[in-house]
């Protein structure tokens, strides 16, 4: 304990350091009701509105009309919200249960004086800031327990800004389960989607656009990885779990937003699949269709739906389309569903291929299952297993 | 990818069929029942060839599973609790299992103490979804797990035998 004198030192240079931060967050810029494509130093619009001047863009300004759901606010989804919030997006949902930890600073926006906070309490002050017109809410849970399961289903579902379901949502996690999660929420609610990833050797990357029954679903083949180049013998695992840089994250995030934006403005084309790999600076692309025998029911109930839809578009698209490469270097093709196959690993020789391989239907065998005797209930099971 | 070892004791698990995760109420249920009955030929099975060494139960709902581990280096028996939710796309997803009082004392854990699993484990589990239960995940996840970095710990001295005193 200090004597009355140093803790009156210690509350007068608490009081000044108050003031300063005070003064901080007044030096933020309030909210702006219109955006205005003046161009003048004070208008933190003027650069994005002139897309619309050069062409690029029909109609900027209705970027606040959309919501986006951040899922992961990490070294990709952090950038990603905060690239949306620069663009002015009107309302971002950020989930993670995740917090700040030093060893998050060699990638980008999170700063080390935000350590121990939540992610997303962090992200969105830092946000709020930047841009206080984008409408933050954040949901500081993880998404793939069954406690709370129900809650982010129904915040995709309703948390827009009409008070219906977001209107894309991006998936910026590091894990299968929670991909699977977005995947089936994004399926039974016919949610469009774009997963995003970034290999743990920190090398490659992804992203893929997901339109429930239009486009390959996650769980319709097996998780698509950039061909490294590297022998997987070789790669040392010894005492890490996981690699990363700012640079391949940022890059992703880069891709992530660029095609979110294309998709809700209508510019351009939207990306179905593409990849990146660092070590020889190769960005594969292709279209994956839906799996006709796909896992997950809501995915085979979406294609039926929109099995009319998409005939439709493919008809037109031949009509259009001539040769748009005369070389085709790198082998990129678009790929049949029945690629699925036991032995085939590698997707035309495009550089992608599958993480792994699943058996088909037939190979599954079904002998040597347990199978339970009805007459055993588990309240019995449950007591027999504590008495062992 | 798997050991001998592994491999035979694997083949000793009972296989599961319902494929049913917690949000299908009555195959659920059907499901934990299948989980329990695997689970338990597969201790009696350890304890039979004298390699016990875990016990597991759960919160009735079958969502919530905790119970102890252990390991035995140089003679002395060192004891970890376990913990692991049912992931909601359980049995598509596999459990991630954690050990809470190491967690920060080794690189080979994500977040809250979740063990690092090899490369091989996911693709084998997705190969064998619904078959493979909380069995199978602890003698290919955790199994492993502790054979290769309980040793390791204990001679960078980050972990230490505790004597038992009940």
């Amino acid at each position: 304990m200090g004597t009355v004198e140093e803790l009156l030192k210690i509350n007068e240079e608490l009081r000044n350091k108050l003031e300063e931060l005070t003064k901080k967050n007044h030096a933020a810029r309030s909210k702006i009701d219109e955006m205005s494509s003046q161009v003048v130093d004070s208008n933190p619009y003027s650069r994005l509105m002139a897309l619309k001047k050069m062409g690029i863009v029909k109609n900027y300004e209705q970027i606040r009309t959309y919501c986006v759901a951040v899922v992961g606010v990490g070294g990709v989804g952090s950038v990603a919200a905060e690239m949306l919030t620069r663009c002015g997006i009107g309302k971002l949902l950020l989930f993670d249960y995740d917090k700040v930890e030093l060893a998050n600073m060699n990638r980008l926006f999170f700063q080390p004086h935000q350590s121990g906070l939540s992610k997303v309490e962090a992200a969105a002050e830092t946000l709020r800031n930047i841009n206080p017109d984008v409408n933050i809410t954040t949901f500081n849970y993880n998404i793939t327990t069954v406690d709370n399961f129900e809650n982010f289903q129904s915040a995709l579902l309703t948390q827009g800004l009409s008070g219906g379901p977001v209107d894309l949502v991006l998936s910026c996690v590091d894990n299968f389960e929670a991909r699977l999660t977005i995947n089936t929420v994004c399926n039974e609610s016919d949610l469009n989607w774009f997963e995003s990833g970034v290999a743990e050797n920190a090398i490659s990357g992804h992203i893929q656009f997901i339109e429930p029954g239009r486009t390959a679903c996650f769980a319709c083949v097996p998780p698509l990885i950039v061909a490294s180049n590297i022998d997987e013998k070789t790669l040392k695992r010894d005492g890490v779990c996981a690699a990363s840089l700012p640079t391949t994250m940022a890059i992703v995030a880069g891709f992530l937003v660029q095609n979110a934006l294309k998709y809700l403005l209508k510019f351009g084309d939207v990306a179905n699949y593409l990849g990146y790999s660092a070590l020889n600076d190769f960005f594969p692309t292709m279209s994956l269709k839906p799996n006709k025998n796909c896992d997950d029911n809501f995915c085979r109930k979406r294609q039926e739906e929109k099995l009319g839809k998409v005939e439709e578009k493919v008809r037109q698209e031949i009509e259009e389309e001539g040769p748009v490469h005369e070389d085709n270097e790198w082998g990129i093709s678009l790929v049949d569903e029945s690629v699925i196959d036991e032995k085939e690993t590698t997707i035309a020789a495009s550089g992608i291929a599958f993480a792994y391989t699943v058996p088909t239907e037939g190979q599954k065998e079904t002998q040597g299952t347990s199978g339970t005797s009805k007459e055993v209930s588990l309240e019995e099971l449950m007591a027999q297993m504590k008495a062992i | 990818m798997v050991d001998e070892g592994t491999r035979k004791t694997l083949s000793s698990i009972p296989l599961l069929k319902t494929k049913a995760g917690p949000r299908d109420k009555e195959l659920w249920v059907e499901r934990l029942k299948e989980e329990y009955q695997s689970l338990i030929k597969y201790v009696q099975n350890n304890k039979e060839a004298d390699n016990d060494w875990f016990r597991l139960e759960s919160n009735k709902e079958g969502t919530k599973w905790f119970g102890k581990c252990w390991f035995f280096h140089d003679q002395l028996k060192y004891e970890f609790d376990v913990e692991f939710d049912i992931p909601v796309m359980y049995p598509t997803t596999a459990p991630e299992i954690a050990l809470p009082e190491l967690d920060g004392k080794t690189a080979k854990m994500y977040r809250g103490g979740k063990i690092c699993l090899s490369d091989h484990f996911k693709p084998l589990w997705a190969r064998n979804v619904p078959k493979f239960g909380i069995g199978h995940a602890m003698a290919l996840g955790l199994g492993p797990w502790l054979a290769v970095e309980i040793p390791d710990l204990i001679s960078k001295g980050v972990i230490s035998y505790k004597e038992k005193t009940g």
